[in-house]
């Protein structure tokens, strides 16, 4: 494994593709919660984003709130909860750092990346969980409705029946993004280190990365011999 | 001539002898007609789905408006429109008692007659309904979003308002007519104590338009003086007709005692044809009297939510002895009631209930008539128009006693006959009866959807009938009355189905759901939409204050508690508001409001709305209030009280809701 070897063409391509589409986790929602009950017909639920928890509908949210108010649930206030605030920042940074990927055109910076962003990833799976168990289980012992034993942990991943309601938590376009994102980096970094990596015989191919960063003559002496193959890549590429 | 009609009586004698036992007789036959399985499936809605129409049915005396769906014959909510009604504390609570105001004073009951949907090109548009009263000369508007009275207009130098609430094809007028004449003095037209018997000399009418396209603006634009008969029903002219409306009246006998025989005498009566754009035309060049005539506006504040009442104090008010051209006599049959116009604009049909044809005018001849000055007399200015040149034909054999008569828009009209209980259903053109049906019993309007305007909806038709016996499980001696839903999809016609209605429902109008479906309202956005200056967006704003001897509770109510909910320092002599704002977001949860003692009724609070009931406490103690509206798990649990202390008590004002909100405190707004 050559960790300063340059990134091929693709590659560095792949990488500024996945880490400009995180500005859909700006756009979209990254994950809904859907609670279904007979008295709601027209559907209940509440969409977390990278910088808010907002209702399905304008004012699902407080009514979410009041239905979980009887089984003493704390109430659910984006205000609250600091995640939100340095979420987008996380979010920005893993972009910047995906986009300084592409400009720095070495594997370790990609492997370096793609770790960070699994490593988010799994944080942010963690951190919803324990918001979630914390929701399901810090009751309000004056709690009007009281169930013995019963908790109303939502779903991480799929659906669960509490008492009348049957609650739904899935990825939203934002959160589905964000993880094709991830895997892109992961998938990106295994193919560099694992099977892009032999082929340095044949790396006369046009798939070789440009020579614009300054780093790069270093490049084309470790990996390719060819300066002018690499050079014309480049201007297909520009 | 008098031949003729000496013929046609005995035959109506005897036919009305006939069809008083034929009706009884036949109807099992029919019933089992009914009740196969082809009408069944017509009129079954499955639980969960919804009707294709809207009908609006006027709840007559009980002053209120009843919603139905059709085909189903649901009964899906009653509209407090001239009553107030515990139902919801309309006409109880602080904010909607305005709406109740007359000339008179506050007038908690009225007697609804005919709805009228709002029209754009002569089709039903949804936005609105107007509604008129009887008793009180009255038209009223409802929202068509949110199924709520939002005006009310008095109409003045009027008594019995009948011939309303008719709207002209663009919604520009209302009109209203005077069914009861009354007394009023040449310069001012005020009533006037005088004695009855000087009816012919002293009494008089008059015919009102309604300024009806501006919400929350309504206006008597003008009104026009015409002779002391009684004007009963109307119907606005369309397409070539249209900047006409018609009046039928009774009485030209101009009785003042024992109407039903003095007032049949005459052999015609008149249906007044009023040219409304050449009386707007005199009203807005100024060529129009401004006479005393003291009546109120209501309306709902679109900003606050409240109503507010404000007193009228003149009219504006046309002669035709001094402003020529507008309204003309058509002499008609024997005391016509309805008066309906084809969907074509073409043809005025009368329903002359004591006679035994059916006459169908023709609207050009009119015109033809009044331009080559072809009358046969003048009546207070108004010239009288000779009965056989207006004539496109008269339909023979009709049924007795014909009232109404509606269109299906394919060429067809159906005219109820009230004595022979039956709807007989007739060519336009041809002036011939093609089919006729059974009612049960004594049909007095019918409606077809859309089926006064230049477009019918066609298919249904549903005949309104006055008496009821035993259409259904009896409920002592009095019942609501009945309803028959007849398909008119085909060349005959037949009957569907059988419903109650409430009250009893004059005239209705149905309109497609789609049409205002979608736009029904479900809650009030609190931040947005509730600009009531009592309400409270949250429970840190609730409170108590005192200002003199009136205090005012500025209260919330959420699922499933009032704050504040404990209240003390009231005294005897106090006068308490409570202003009750419902927290929710959240369609179908309202939160009511009930306090013992009150003498009002609750409030019923819609989700982001704010009501306020007012509460005189007559006796010391400690007194609950509740949530009336089952709103909830815990809604038993909703509930507060109220302490009232002597007069000159020094215990202090206080309110709170208990551990968890101590904060809930004097105010001083
Ligand atoms: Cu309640």
């Amino acid at each position: 494994m050559q960790w300063s070897a340059p990134l091929q063409s693709r590659t560095r391509w792949a990488v500024a593709i996945a880490a400009i589409a995180l500005v859909a986790v700006y756009i979209f929602p990254i994950w809904q919660i859907s609670l279904d009950a007979p008295q709601y017909p027209e559907g209940l639920g509440m969409e977390i984003w990278v910088h808010t928890v907002t209702g399905e509908n304008p004012n699902d949210l407080q009514n979410i709130n009041g239905l979980n108010h009887y089984i003493g649930m704390k109430e659910i206030d984006p205000d609250t909860i600091p995640e939100l605030v340095y979420m987008p920042w996380i979010i920005a940074g893993l972009m910047v750092l995906g986009l300084g990927v592409a400009l720095i055109n070495r594997r370790w910076a990609l492997a370096l990346w793609a770790t960070l962003f699994l490593l988010f990833a799994i944080a942010g799976m963690v951190d919803f969980y324990i918001w979630a168990y914390d929701y399901g289980h810090d009751l309000n012992p004056e709690a009007a409705i009281k169930v013995p034993g019963m908790s109303y942990m939502p779903p991480i991943l799929g659906t669960k029946q509490m008492l009348n309601i049957t609650a739904g938590s899935w990825p939203a376009i934002g959160g589905i993004i964000m993880m094709l994102s991830c895997a892109a980096a992961c998938g990106l970094t295994a193919f560099e280190l694992f099977w892009a990596d032999t082929p340095d015989q044949n790396a006369s191919d046009t798939d070789t990365a440009p020579s614009s960063a300054p780093a790069s003559t270093d490049a084309s002496i470790d990996v390719h011999p060819s300066a002018s193959s690499a050079s014309s890549s480049s201007t297909s590429v520009a | 001539m008098s031949f003729q009609s000496i013929k046609r009586t005995a035959l109506g004698a005897a036919l009305l002898l006939i069809a008083g036992s034929f009706a009884f007789a036949c109807q099992s036959t029919s019933s089992t007609d009914a009740s196969n399985s082809d009408a069944a499936e017509k009129v079954y809605v499955a639980p969960g789905e919804h009707d294709e129409f809207y009908a609006f049915m006027s709840g007559g005396y009980s002053g209120q408006l009843g919603i139905y769906g059709l085909p189903s014959g649901r009964h899906l909510k009653t509209v407090p429109v001239f009553s107030q009604f515990g139902e919801n504390g309309y006409g109880y609570s602080e904010d909607t008692r305005p709406l109740l105001q007359t000339s008179f004073g506050f007038v908690p009951w009225g007697d609804a007659h005919h709805p009228k949907v709002s029209q754009t090109d002569g089709v039903p548009d949804g936005r609105w309904l107007f509604i008129n009263e009887n008793n009180t000369p009255r038209i009223a508007r409802v929202d068509l979003t949110t199924f709520e009275t939002t005006e009310v207009l008095e109409i003045p130098n009027s008594a019995g308002n009948h011939a309303s609430a008719f709207v002209t094809p663009n919604s520009e007028y209302v009109s209203a007519a005077t069914r009861f004449s009354i007394p009023m003095d040449e310069e001012n037209l005020q009533n006037q104590d005088v004695s009855i018997d000087s009816y012919k000399e002293n009494f008089n009418g008059t015919i009102s338009f309604i300024r009806a396209d501006k919400p929350g603006e309504m206006e008597v634009s003008f009104q026009i003086l015409v002779p002391g008969y009684d004007y009963d029903l109307s119907h606005a002219g369309k397409g070539p007709s249209d900047g006409w409306s018609f009046f039928t009246s009774y009485n030209s006998e101009e009785a003042n005692t024992m109407l039903e025989k003095n007032a049949s005498r005459n052999d015609k009566d008149f249906i007044a044809a009023v040219n409304w754009r050449k009386a707007e035309e005199y009203a807005n060049n100024g060529e129009c009297r401004m006479v005393p005539g003291e009546h109120a506006h209501n309306h709902v504040n679109h900003d606050t939510g409240l109503a507010e009442s404000e007193m009228r104090d003149e009219v504006c008010v046309l002669n035709p002895a001094d402003n020529p051209g507008m309204v003309y006599f058509l002499p008609t049959p024997k005391s016509p009631h309805g008066v309906d116009v084809d969907p074509t604009g073409q043809y005025i049909i009368a329903g002359g209930k004591l006679s035994t044809i059916i006459p169908v005018f023709a609207f050009d001849k009119m015109i033809d008539a009044i331009e080559r000055e072809s009358f046969a007399k003048d009546i207070d200015g108004i010239p009288v128009l000779n009965y056989n040149e207006l004539l496109h034909g008269e339909v023979e054999n009709p049924g007795l006693g014909p009232l109404h008569t509606e269109f299906d828009g394919k060429g067809y009209a159906y005219t109820t006959a009230f004595i022979s209980s039956e709807i007989v259903k007739w060519d336009i053109e041809k002036t011939e009866v093609v089919d006729r049906i059974d009612t049960y019993y004594s049909p007095g309007h019918l409606m077809i959807p859309g089926g006064d305007s230049q477009e019918p909806f066609g298919q249904y038709l549903v005949a309104l009938n006055k008496i009821t016996k035993d259409r259904y499980l009896p409920t002592g001696p009095e019942l609501w009355h009945s309803a028959q839903l007849i398909d008119i999809s085909g060349d005959k016609m037949k009957l569907l189905l059988d419903f109650p209605t409430s009250g009893e429902p004059h005239y209705a109008q149905a309109i497609p759901a789609d049409m205002i479906k979608d736009k029904q309202r479900k809650i009030y956005d609190i931040k947005t939409e509730n600009g009531n200056p009592y309400k409270v967006l949250n429970e840190d704003e609730t409170g108590i204050e005192r200002r003199g001897n009136e205090v005012h509770v500025y209260m919330s109510a959420i699922r499933s508690h009032f704050v504040p909910d404990n209240i003390e320092g009231i005294k005897l002599g106090d006068e308490v508001y409570f202003h009750v704002t419902n927290l929710e977001q959240d369609w179908d949860i309202p939160h009511g409001f009930a306090v013992q003692g009150a003498n009002t009724a609750e409030v019923l609070v819609m989700p982001g709305q704010t009501r306020t009931l007012k509460w005189t406490p007559t006796k010391t103690g400690v007194f609950p209030f509740y949530c009336t509206d089952f709103c909830s798990a815990l809604h038993q649990e909703m509930q507060g009280y109220v302490r009232v202390s002597p007069e000159g008590s020094d215990v202090p004002l206080a309110s709170n809701a208990g551990q968890e909100r101590p904060g809930s405190q004097l105010l001083s707004k």
